[in-house]
C-alpha cells in the first residue's frame, strides 16, 4: 500500500487483490449491508468466500447458510464449488420475485 | 429481429409500446402484450405498495437472455420488456411484455414464455408495504411449476 498522500499507481493493482462482494433483497437488509470488498490471497470457491465472511461477521452466519441462498459470480447464476479469483464480482442473494 | 430492455422507475405508456410493435411492421400479423400491476395479496393484511429491487447490469442481461432464448423458440420479430422498479403503489404498473409474430399462436407462446422464465430467473426482489410494516415477498413454488411446459 502506497504510504503519504501520493497517488500512486500501484494502488489500482492493489485492488485487484480484492473481490468486491453485492448483497440484495430481504439479505441486503438483515446483514445492514449492500456491498463490501473483501480481500483474498488466493482463489477460494464461493464456499469457502462465505465461510471468510462468517469468520469476520459471525453474527451473519444463520443468513448466509440460508438454504436456499444464491450466488452470482460476474453476473452470472454460479454453484458454490465455483472459483473466485481477485477482481471478480460475487452477489449473494434470496431466490427473485419480479413480474 | 429486435429486443427492447428497460428497466427504469418511472411508469410505461402501454398505447405507446403497442405501436412501437407494430408501426413499421407489414411481416407481422400478431401482437401480444402483457402488463402485469401492483395488486393486493392475499396474505391478510392490505398492502399499499410494492418496493422493487433489481441487480443492475444483471437483470437486463438476464432479460435479453430470456428474449434471445424465445426467439430461438418462436418467431419473434420484436420483443420489448419493461420491469419498474423503486416504490409502486397500488394498482400501478409493474412489468410490460410485448412481443409481435406472422402468427397469433407463436405471439401468445412467447409472450407467455418469457414472462413465466422472469419470474423465475429475472434478478429482482419485491418487499410489499402494509400501513404499520413490511414484508419480503416469497419465492412461489406455483412460479416454478409453470416453467414445467416449456421444458422438452
Amino acid at each position: 500500500m502506497a504510504v503519504g498522500s501520493a497517488i500512486n499507481p500501484n494502488d489500482v493493482v492493489s485492488n485487484a487483490q480484492n473481490v468486491e462482494i453485492l448483497f440484495f433483497g430481504q439479505l441486503k437488509e438483515r446483514l445492514k449491508c449492500s456491498k463490501l470488498s473483501l480481500e483474498i490471497t488466493r482463489p477460494l470457491t464461493i464456499s469457502e468466500l462465505k465461510l471468510r465472511l462468517v469468520s469476520q461477521y459471525p453474527h451473519w452466519q444463520p443468513w448466509l447458510e440460508e438454504r436456499e441462498l444464491l450466488a452470482a459470480l460476474n453476473q452470472t447464476m454460479s454453484s458454490s464449488d465455483e472459483i473466485v479469483k481477485a477482481g471478480d464480482e460475487l452477489a449473494f442473494f434470496p431466490p427473485v420475485t419480479g413480474g | 429481429m429486435s429486443i427492447h430492455i428497460q428497466v427504469q422507475t418511472d411508469d410505461f405508456n402501454v398505447g405507446d409500446e403497442h405501436n412501437t410493435l407494430c408501426s413499421n411492421n407489414k411481416s407481422d400479423g400478431a401482437v401480444v402484450t402483457f402488463t402485469g400491476l401492483v395488486r393486493e395479496f392475499s396474505s391478510g393484511d392490505n398492502v399499499i405498495a410494492l418496493e422493487l429491487e433489481h441487480y443492475p447490469g444483471m437483470t437486463e442481461q438476464l432479460l435479453q437472455s430470456i428474449a434471445e432464448q424465445a426467439q430461438t423458440r418462436w418467431q419473434l420479430a420484436r420483443i420489448c420488456i419493461i420491469h419498474r422498479v423503486g416504490y409502486l403503489a397500488l394498482g400501478e404498473q409493474i412489468v410490460f411484455v410485448g412481443v409481435t409474430s406472422r402468427h397469433r399462436q407463436a405471439a401468445f407462446e412467447g409472450a407467455q414464455f418469457i414472462m413465466d422464465y422472469l419470474k423465475n430467473h429475472a434478478t429482482f426482489w419485491k418487499k410489499e408495504h402494509f400501513k404499520d410494516s413490511s414484508n419480503w415477498v416469497e419465492f412461489k413454488q406455483s412460479d416454478k411449476q409453470a416453467l414445467g411446459k416449456w421444458e422438452k
